[in-house]
């Protein structure tokens, strides 16, 4: 699902918002990158509300697989060239509450495979060693006729 | 023949309360999540088509973290039936295996069940279709812990 409005704000821009996606509008998404990554942020907002004053777990998972999606579009050797990625198994763990603030997350590809690409994503509010979800995504990626 | 009436009273009654609980939950709401049915250790949820759940509009295909919110929340509903009330409970994971997109337009259907429960933990399996369970475009297990209330001795 790499879809190349996404892709081309990734090259070219710094920081902006992922509105080219309808699912990443619906959850707010930001992004912000520097040269070591790309991170995600999800401003709090009630439509994201699961159980009373707490994130549901889905937005989170949503947003960790988003994350995910963008770490591997800017893995990627050549910019113009890009597969179609979509993601096979997701494996979400929750270790604490999302509270009605602002959530980040940034994913690391652990491996660049030419067709299955391992990745390992990350949220957190408040402070980045105590993570509120992790997840393992494995993604296949779909190269277009060369 | 109709049901006894007091039989089919509660029912609704309970389908009422659930439809109300659900309709309540603003992450549902957002993607148009809405309750399907339940029974004694699992609960189904659909998701109509909504532009709002496409992942890329190139592809016109349901986003995955759509239909794991879906399939997080039939998990939920499943645990909570199986207990009989409404105690605290959340996710501790959750695995999706995507296998296939659903067809563009379809709804989705999300369907788990409770299928062991221990004192803290339960254990749920499910499936999400776009019509026919026994062709799934996902698969999903998962796990969640259960608050239950202290008891003084």
């Amino acid at each position: 699902m790499t879809s190349t409005a996404l892709a081309r704000a990734l090259r070219d821009e710094r920081h902006g918002r992922l509105d080219m996606l309808p699912y990443a509008r619906l959850l707010d998404l930001r992004f912000e990158q520097d040269d070591n990554e790309v991170r995600l942020i999800m401003p709090f907002s009630l439509g994201l509300v699961g159980a009373p004053g707490r994130l549901h777990g889905g937005a989170l998972a949503g947003l960790l697989e988003i994350a995910g999606l963008a770490a591997v579009i800017v893995a990627q050797p050549d910019a113009d060239r890009l597969p179609r990625l979509r993601p096979v198994t997701v494996t979400a763990d929750f270790m604490r509450e999302g509270t009605p603030v602002d959530t980040i997350a940034a994913a690391e590809v652990t491996r660049l495979g030419r067709r299955i690409i391992n990745v390992s994503s990350r949220a957190w509010q408040f402070d980045r060693g105590r993570p509120i979800a992790m997840a393992n995504i494995n993604f296949l990626a779909d190269w277009p006729e060369a | 023949m109709k049901p006894p009436i007091d039989t089919r009273t509660a029912d609704e009654r309970q389908q009422r309360f659930v439809q109300h609980f659900l309709s309540g939950v603003p992450h549902l709401a957002a993607l148009g999540i809405a309750y399907r049915s339940q029974g004694p250790d699992w609960a189904e949820l659909a998701m109509p088509f909504a532009e709002q759940q496409l992942a890329d509009p190139d592809y016109g295909i349901i986003a995955s973290g759509a239909i794991f919110t879906l399939m997080d929340s039939a998990a939920g509903f499943a645990v909570h039936m199986m207990l009989g009330e409404f105690l605290p409970i959340a996710t501790i994971d959750l695995r999706m295996d995507y296998l296939r997109g659903p067809a563009p337009g379809a709804t989705v259907t999300g369907r788990a069940s409770c299928y062991r429960m221990t004192r803290q933990i339960a254990f749920v399996r499910g499936v999400a279709h776009d019509g026919d369970p026994d062709h799934p475009i996902a698969n999903m297990a998962g796990t969640f812990i259960v608050t239950r209330p202290t008891v003084v001795a």
